[in-house]
Formats: C-alpha cells, sequence, structure tokens
C-alpha cells in the first residue's frame, strides 16, 4: 500500500492545517495521510486499510470529506485541512464530541477521529438529518466495535443540540 | 456520608467512558502514534507455500542489504518457539515451513517506504511437501502433517447412556452444518515497538490483548527472567480475540530485530499481511443426530464437534473446548455424547475470535433443532420451549443450573419486542405473491462466563489496588482496554467499594513491570472475575483504614483522603491485593469433562426478521431482537454498546464475510473484497436485558462480551429458512450460495428436510 517516497525529486507543498499555514516537502505523491501524521505529527488521523475503505483517515479538504490515504500530498496544495485537531478545538463541535461520549459512540477509538469528522461534514450539509440520512452519511466509515447504533444516537443528540450550524465546516473549524 | 458496601450510585450508571474523552479528540496513544529516536522499521519475509523444506534463501540484485539489519533464526538466543499451549510455532521458520505465512526473515531499515520492495526482492527455493487444507484431507490418514494424527486435541463429554436411546425414538433426526473462517477485523491494525538493552532487556510496546501472554512467549525466546522482559499495552484500538495469540509473533520480531541493531524498531502490519498472516476464527463442521419422542421431547444424541486449527496448536485445545461445552446449548439432554477434535491443516493457525468455539457449535444446534421442529411437527417456539433448561436440571457436563432462570418466559418476551406472531401471519401472507419474501427465526442459547472448568483457578489472577497520599485510588491489574470498556467498568467498581467518585479512581496502564497479572483479558471474565477482585482489593484498603482506627464505618471523601495520608506517612506504600479462589460448588474435573464448566452463564434469546430478494438473491436484516440476562448491568451504555457490536460481527459472519482460500492463502485480504457492515447495511438492533443477578461477580454482573456473537447467525439463517423454505446449514451465507442453492431446487417450496422417522 504504501508508496515509494525515496523516488524521485521532493516538492515544495503548502497549505492551511487546523487554521494554520504550512509548508513540508515532500514527494508529489505522497500520501496526505503520512504528511499530516508523520511530518506533521498530527496522528489523530488514523491509518485502518490504506486503500479508501474503511475512512479513519477521514479528514475534511476544502470542506469536502475525504479519505487521505488516497489524496497526493501534491493535491493538497493550497488546500485547507480539518483534522480532528482542528476540530476538536472548535467550540460548537465539542457537543458533537459530549455526544459521541454520552451514547457510548466511542468504544475502541480508532475509527472515531473520522467518524467524527464525518459526522461533523453531514450536520454541516444537514442540520437535522434523519435516520436513513445518517445511515447513509456515515457509510464510508467502519466501525468494527458499536454496530453504528449508538453513533447514529450521538450524531441524533448532536443535532438535536446544534452541533453544527448548517454550511459552516470550514468557518468554524478554523476557529 | 458514603458507605462503599451501601452507596449503589456509581455501579448501574452510565458513567463517562475513563480514556473516552482522548479519543473524541484523537489524543489517544496508539503504538503507530509512538516514535522513538533512531527508531527503525521491520518487516516480515515469509513462506509463500503451504508446506515444505527450505533449500535456499537468495537476497535478490538491487537492493543495498548493507543498509538492512537482517534476523534469520539463528540470531535467536533462547528457545525458537511462540509458547503457548505446546511450543510447536517457531517465531522464525528454520528448516521447514507449514503454512504460506510462515514467517521465515525479518529485516529492518530506516525508511520504511522501501521495506516492500526488499522483501519482495528475497526469494526462496523449497522442496514442497503435499499439503492438507479441509477438515477432511485431515481426517484421512493419507497426510501426515503434525503429530501422529494431524489431532491437535480430542474432548470426549458423556451423560447418561446413550446408546439405550435410539430404541424408544419416535425419530432420529440427523444434520451436519458448517461455519467458515472469519476475520476479527479491528481497525487498528496489529503493531508493535521493541526497544532491547543489554542491562535491562526487552521492551515492547504494543496493540494486545494479553500482556503476560507476551511476557511469557519473550522471556522462553530470549532466554531473559522476569524483570528483563516488559510489555506495555498502547491504546488498543480493536481486538475481539484477534490480539490474544499473535502479538506475541509480532513483539518476538520487533524486540529481535532490536536486539540485532541496537535500536528501537517498529514493526506495523498493513491491512493485507494483518488479514492474511493473523488468526482468524476456525473453520468448523458439527454433525449432530438425536432421538427425539413423539411430544418432541430430546431423549439424547450425539454430537460430533470438529475444528480446522490451521497448522499450530496455538490456542485450539481451548476453543474447541467452549465449543464442545456449548454444543448442548440451552436445553436439557437426558443423555448426550460430545466428540470434539481439533484437527492440522496448512493454513495459518486460527484462534481466538469472540465467542471461541461456541459461535460455531451453537449455530449447528440452532439450525438442528428447528429441523427437529419440522419433523415432530411443532413450532420452532414449542419445540425450544419442551426442552429448556429448567433451574434444577443438570447441562451436559452435569452440572446442576442454580441460577433461576426462565427461559420460556425470555423467549416470550422476545417475541413480544419483535412482534413475532403478527409479523409471522403477515409475512405468510405477502410471500405468497411476493418476489422479495420476509421471515423471520429464532436463537436461544446460553453463554459461560470465564475460564472453563479449572481454567480461573489455574490463572490464579491477582489484582491490586492502591491508595495514594492525595487520596485517589489507582487499579494495577493487567486486564486490558480496547473498547469493551475494562477501564471505565472496573474504575466504577472500585469507586462503588470505597465510597468514592467515580473520578477519584483511575486505572494504570498495563505494563508487566507495574501490574500484577490479572490473567488475559478474554472469555468475558473482565468485569465477573476480575471485577470481583478489584472489589475484594478495595474492601481491602477500606477495611485496613477502619481496622486501624484512621477511618470511621461511614465516612466522606474527604475523610478517606485524609485517613489514606495519614496510613501512608506512618508506613509508607499503601497497596491492597486480592487473589482469585474458586468458589467451593465450583468442581471441574478435567480428565472427564464433568461438572461445573462455568462459574456463571448468561442467558438470551435472539429474533431475526429478514427479507430475501429473488431477484438479486440478497438478504438484509430488517429488525433484530436481542434480550438476554446477564446478570447485574454495571453499566447500560456500555453493555448495550458489547451487544449491538456483537450482534453486529454476527450479521456480518452469517451474511457477508467470506474468507476466499487457495492452497492455505487468503485471497481476498482487502476491506474492499472481504466485506464486513457498513451503516448502511444493518437495521435497527434493538438490545434488551433482564437482570437476575448472580453471586459470583462484581454486583451481580456475569459476562457479556463474546454472547452476542452466538445468536445472530443461526437467528439469520432461520430466519431465511422461514422466508422461503430453503434449509441452509452452513455460513457465511452470500447471495451466490442462495443462488446456487434455488437453481439446484426449482421451487423452493417443495424441499423437505433430510430425516430418518421412525413413527
Amino acid at each position: 500500500m504504501s508508496q515509494e517516497s525515496t523516488a524521485g525529486k521532493l516538492c515544495e507543498i503548502s497549505f492551511t492545517v487546523n487554521g494554520r499555514p504550512q509548508t513540508v516537502h515532500v514527494h508529489p505523491m505522497a500520501r496526505l495521510l503520512d504528511v499530516l501524521r508523520f511530518d506533521l505529527a498530527l496522528t489523530g488521523t488514523k491509518e485502518g486499510c490504506g486503500e479508501g475503505e474503511c475512512g479513519s483517515c477521514s479528514v475534511l479538504l476544502d470542506g469536502a470529506l475525504v479519505n487521505s490515504c488516497l489524496i497526493p500530498a501534491l493535491q493538497a496544495h493550497g488546500a485547507d485541512i480539518i483534522t480532528i485537531e482542528g476540530l476538536a478545538r472548535a467550540p460548537r463541535a465539542q457537543i458533537l464530541q459530549q455526544a459521541f461520549l454520552d451514547c457510548g459512540g466511542a468504544q475502541c477509538g480508532i475509527c472515531t477521529p473520522g467518524m467524527i469528522l464525518a459526522a461533523h461534514h453531514l450536520l454541516s450539509k444537514k442540520s437535522q438529518p434523519t435516520l436513513d440520512e445518517i445511515r447513509e452519511g456515515l457509510s464510508g466509515n467502519l466501525c468494527r466495535c458499536t454496530g453504528y447504533m449508538q453513533i447514529f444516537e450521538a450524531v441524533t443528540e448532536a443535532a438535536k443540540q446544534g452541533a453544527v450550524r448548517q454550511g459552516s465546516v470550514k468557518q468554524e473549524a478554523a476557529t | 456520608m458514603n458507605n462503599g458496601t451501601k452507596n449503589a450510585a456509581i455501579v448501574g450508571a452510565s458513567v463517562p467512558r475513563m480514556e473516552g474523552r482522548a479519543k473524541v479528540t484523537g489524543q489517544a496513544r496508539y503504538v503507530d502514534d509512538m516514535t522513538l529516536p533512531g527508531m527503525l522499521y521491520g518487516a516480515t519475509v515469509r513462506s509463500r507455500i503451504p508446506r515444505g523444506k527450505i533449500k535456499q534463501i537468495h537476497f535478490g540484485a538491487g537492493i543495498n542489504w548493507n543498509e538492512f539489519v537482517i534476523v534469520t533464526p539463528a540470531d535467536i538466543p533462547g528457545k525458537n518457539c511462540i509458547t503457548l499451549i505446546e511450543d510447536d510455532q517457531p517465531a522464525l521458520a528454520d528448516t521447514t515451513v507449514n503454512h504460506p505465512e510462515e514467517p521465515l526473515l525479518l529485516l529492518a531499515h530506516p525508511d520504511r517506504h522501501i521495506l516492500p520492495k526488499a522483501v519482495e526482492s528475497i526469494s526462496v527455493k523449497y522442496e514442497p511437501l503435499p499439503a492438507i487444507f479441509t477438515i477432511e484431507e485431515s481426517e484421512s490418514p493419507t497426510q501426515l502433517i503434525w503429530g501422529s494424527n494431524n489431532i491437535f486435541k480430542e474432548i470426549l463429554i458423556e451423560k447418561g447412556d446413550v446408546d439405550a436411546i435410539w430404541q424408544n425414538a419416535a425419530h432420529v433426526v440427523e444434520g451436519e452444518y458448517a461455519t467458515g473462517a472469519q476475520e476479527q477485523l479491528y481497525i487498528e491494525n496489529n503493531g508493535m515497538i521493541a526497544a532491547f538493552d543489554p542491562q535491562d532487556g526487552v521492551t515492547v510496546w504494543g496493540s494486545l490483548q494479553c500482556p503476560y501472554y507476551v511476557h511469557k512467549a519473550l522471556m522462553k525466546l530470549f532466554a531473559l527472567p522476569a524483570d528483563q522482559v516488559r510489555i506495555v499495552q498502547m491504546e488498543t484500538g480493536g481486538a475481539f480475540g484477534g490480539k490474544e495469540e499473535y502479538p506475541s509473533m509480532i513483539a518476538a520480531h520487533a524486540a529481535l530485530l532490536a536486539r540485532k541493531s541496537g535500536k528501537p524498531v517498529k514493526i506495523i502490519y498493513d491491512r493485507m499481511e494483518d488479514m492474511a498472516a493473523t488468526t482468524k476464527r476456525h473453520p468448523s463442521r458439527t454433525r449432530l443426530r438425536t432421538a427425539v419422542s413423539k411430544e418432541g421431547k430430546i431423549l439424547g444424541g450425539e454430537i460430533d464437534f470438529t475444528i480446522d486449527g490451521g497448522a499450530y496448536k496455538t490456542l485450539s485445545p481451548v476453543v474447541l473446548s467452549r465449543g464442545a461445552l456449548h454444543a448442548g446449548g440451552a436445553y436439557y439432554w437426558p443423555s448426550v455424547r460430545i466428540r470434539a477434535k481439533a484437527v492440522a491443516t496448512n493454513a495459518p493457525p486460527h484462534g481466538a475470535f469472540r465467542g471461541f468455539g461456541a459461535p460455531q457449535s451453537l449455530f449447528a444446534l440452532e439450525r438442528h433443532i428447528e429441523r427437529i421442529a419440522q419433523i415432530v411437527g411443532l413450532s420452532p417456539i414449542e419445540i425450544r420451549k419442551r426442552n429448556f433448561l429448567q433451574p434444577g436440571q443438570t447441562t451436559t457436563t452435569g452440572q446442576i443450573v442454580r441460577e433461576d432462570i426462565d427461559l420460556g418466559k425470555l423467549l416470550d418476551h422476545a417475541l413480544e419486542l419483535s412482534t413475532y406472531h403478527p409479523q409471522k401471519e403477515q409475512f405468510a401472507k405477502e410471500n405468497q405473491l411476493a418476489n422479495r419474501k420476509k421471515g423471520i427465526g429464532i436463537a436461544a442459547f446460553l453463554h459461560g462466563a470465564g475460564f472453563t472448568g479449572s481454567g480461573e483457578r489455574f490463572l490464579g489472577s491477582v489484582v491490586g489496588v492502591e491508595a495514594c497520599a492525595d487520596g485517589t485510588v489507582r487499579i494495577l491489574v493487567s486486564s486490558t482496554e480496547f473498547g469493551q470498556g475494562t477501564n471505565t467498568v472496573l474504575c466504577q467498581i472500585a469507586a462503588e467499594a470505597l465510597g468514592l467518585r467515580y473520578e477519584d479512581v483511575a486505572i494504570a496502564q498495563p505494563d508487566t513491570r507495574e501490574v500484577p497479572n490479572s490473567g488475559p483479558t478474554v472469555a468475558s471474565r473482565t468485569v465477573m472475575v476480575v471485577g470481583k477482585l478489584v472489589q475484594s482489593a478495595a474492601i481491602g484498603i477500606r477495611k485496613t483504614l477502619t481496622s486501624s482506627g484512621l477511618l470511621a464505618d461511614s465516612y466522606s471523601p474527604e475523610e478517606f483522603r485524609a485517613a489514606c495520608r495519614s496510613y501512608i506517612a506512618k508506613r509508607g506504600k499503601f497497596l491492597a491485593t486480592a487473589q482469585y479462589e474458586q468458589p467451593g460448588e465450583i468442581v471441574w474435573d478435567d480428565e472427564k469433562y464433568r461438572g461445573s464448566a462455568y462459574a456463571a452463564f448468561a442467558w438470551a434469546v435472539y429474533i431475526a426478521e429478514v427479507t430475501v430478494d429473488l431477484t438479486t438473491y440478497s438478504v438484509t436484516v430488517d429488525d433484530f431482537v436481542a434480550l438476554q440476562e446477564v446478570g447485574k448491568v454495571l453499566h447500560p451504555v456500555l453493555a448495550k454498546g458489547q451487544i449491538i457490536g456483537g450482534v453486529a460481527q454476527g450479521i456480518g459472519f452469517a451474511l457477508y464475510e467470506k474468507v476466499i482460500w487457495d492452497q492455505g492463502r487468503m485471497q481476498n485480504g482487502q476491506m474492499t473484497n472481504y466485506i464486513m457492515p457498513t451503516s448502511a447495511d444493518l437495521p435497527f438492533i434493538r438490545a434488551y436485558f433482564e437482570e437476575l443477578g448472580n453471586v459470583h461477580g462484581a454486583y451481580g454482573a456475569k459476562g457479556i462480551g463474546e454472547l452476542p456473537m452466538d445468536g445472530p447467525a443461526p437467528a439469520i439463517i432461520n430466519a431465511i429458512e422461514d422466508a422461503i423454505h430453503v434449509p441452509f446449514n452452513s455460513v457465511p451465507l452470500l447471495p451466490e450460495d442462495i443462488f446456487a442453492a434455488l437453481g439446484e431446487h426449482e421451487t423452493p417450496k417443495t424441499l423437505v428436510p433430510s430425516a430418518r422417522g421412525r413413527e
């Protein structure tokens, strides 16, 4: 799964991560996941499968939910990226995190950062999603522990408490 | 004022998960999040043939091998084995290989990206030997691959005079049932970091369930004393049994590379290596032959339970034991003969996975009960009610049911929760014209908590509870957290026993240098067995303070703190320990397999509602009711999470998760082609509890973790039969399997279950 970062020239890539400008020198095809975890030491983003199936490496890239294991670093040039560490600092996102704690939405925790970003993304598009919309919205993020029901509960509870204002992904998470 | 023995405010409340905040903010530290200065990355060179003699190993061109640290079997200072029940599995294969994922060599390099190419550049010449891949091939005497008969372990359970029952039987019902391998598929892949110091010995940090299993394995591999091997569990991203035994192998590899290189070494498996090379659930075959009366009462029977253990013994004898002990299920057998065996094949060893043999034998039994019902002419409800175990009756091993369980009532309650009768009526009406046929199915079962038989006595688990000068209390156990809630529930128990707040109690990171051996975190034993010991040790702290006059019988948290300060000022460290002692009525005969197999059983009735689409042959589960009696529920949110999560894995076991094998190698070791349920695939799973209580567990709790894995597969396959009248007898059941079966039988309704009647 891993690419060969030693081959070819390194290039300079600049982007914003969690509201802070960053410049890294990496192979253009280096995975964004590795750049975040290794170059920037943001280890909250997890690797589960390395092929875009499990969603554990989910981050927000210009407001879109992406699997960072499938994004070459070059594609992230100039982008605005939010990881779990950035979201964790956003005041209203704490409602979502608290709901995950209260409802049992996190067990082993390895899918949790990606799951919370996916939930945040869903709520930013639709502040009061139906159960079917939650199922669909989170179906790119696998969880082996919970059987998902308590995650649905957490998202429903967070929506009720107004965890995310619709259309507010970038602005809010970057504060 | 609090008094630990009377206050019941913390146990039974859904307090916040102890390590939850770190998990939802991305701060929790898993092994791959950790880096040590100068750390190298390690990789494993594996066999690619199922069986053969190693002739020559060739290091290919185009790689600067001088940059690599290379470990061969010659670098192993102690015994070349991963010790467990037997020392048959080598850490690195030396002369022969016995499965196609067997480790041969280890490589380490500072740049992890060049390791895959280096591994690929190594070629091995073998003298191939004939290999076997199925239970049937292992049973036939043509190829011996392990011991004198390919059998790792045999178990015989006998009750009553089975040979006498057949002549009086109205019906003799026979059936054969099978289950496939299943991957645990924790989302965090296996990983370890090891460091080696000539004075201090080996230290390993990793993703694991059982620190002392790894500790024992490395002592033998490195020929080091206990204090020179240190194992530390990092936050662990799911395990389900899948991190019970294989972590010893990975720890061994990382530590060998660390010793040779003098640098810390990290090994993180990628998904494909993790799925293909590490353990999976044992494939099984169960044959049942039962004698049944005219009224549908089981008179007795023979159960032949066989599991495929893969190439080495590992934990197969214990998995076999649990499977055999659950083969009679929640029913009364006046007589029975259970023959069980674990056999060898040239596949990677199969291992622990939630349920540990019980999901296999219970699938067979709960399908067979349906078959009996059809032959006798009873409903799935009535056949179960006529045969359920009653208090005072004995299980297949002669254990008297002492709990006040009423399974008939439990079944009625589940029927009500699932609106079984109206649904069944409606389906019968609507199915006639529909292309999407609906069905509803039941599974009733039990699951034993804790180690089997005398296992807990042999383990002799120890826990410590330490009170600190600031009045906080720290629990010292090797029991690990990997999502189930160990940290939270053990802290609840200690807080409750001491009359403190939940926040006043902490749990130490499992580190063999700091914590005693409270046994492995397996077998639904943590809350019931370890929890009880934590309760005892906490009470020990309280009693020490009260008997030394430092604390009154009734006290406030402030008074507790002051008492701890005084105690520590006078005597130093304040630690209470507790060790397991077997309750008097638990007597077990290992030779005859007779007696009390488990200290307690959890009981359950699960009901699944399915739709079978006869255009696509896909099955969806529309509703799932999981009702269980698990003793006192100590944390409702976590308990519910255990049940729902287990049911989801059970649905995967039944309908989605199929390992494709070729010559002993898994061919679909990716999440793309080995499919686990997503949030869009599952019904709304509804978990309910009844609480009878249990004298042996902390605050009346019993085991819960494995139970939910047992019921979904039979309930779902029973529901499919209800929908389309085709009796499927193996799982996983994928659309292509249904398609194939329906192709053979043009009209499903004409199928008749095979049986020999004696009317």
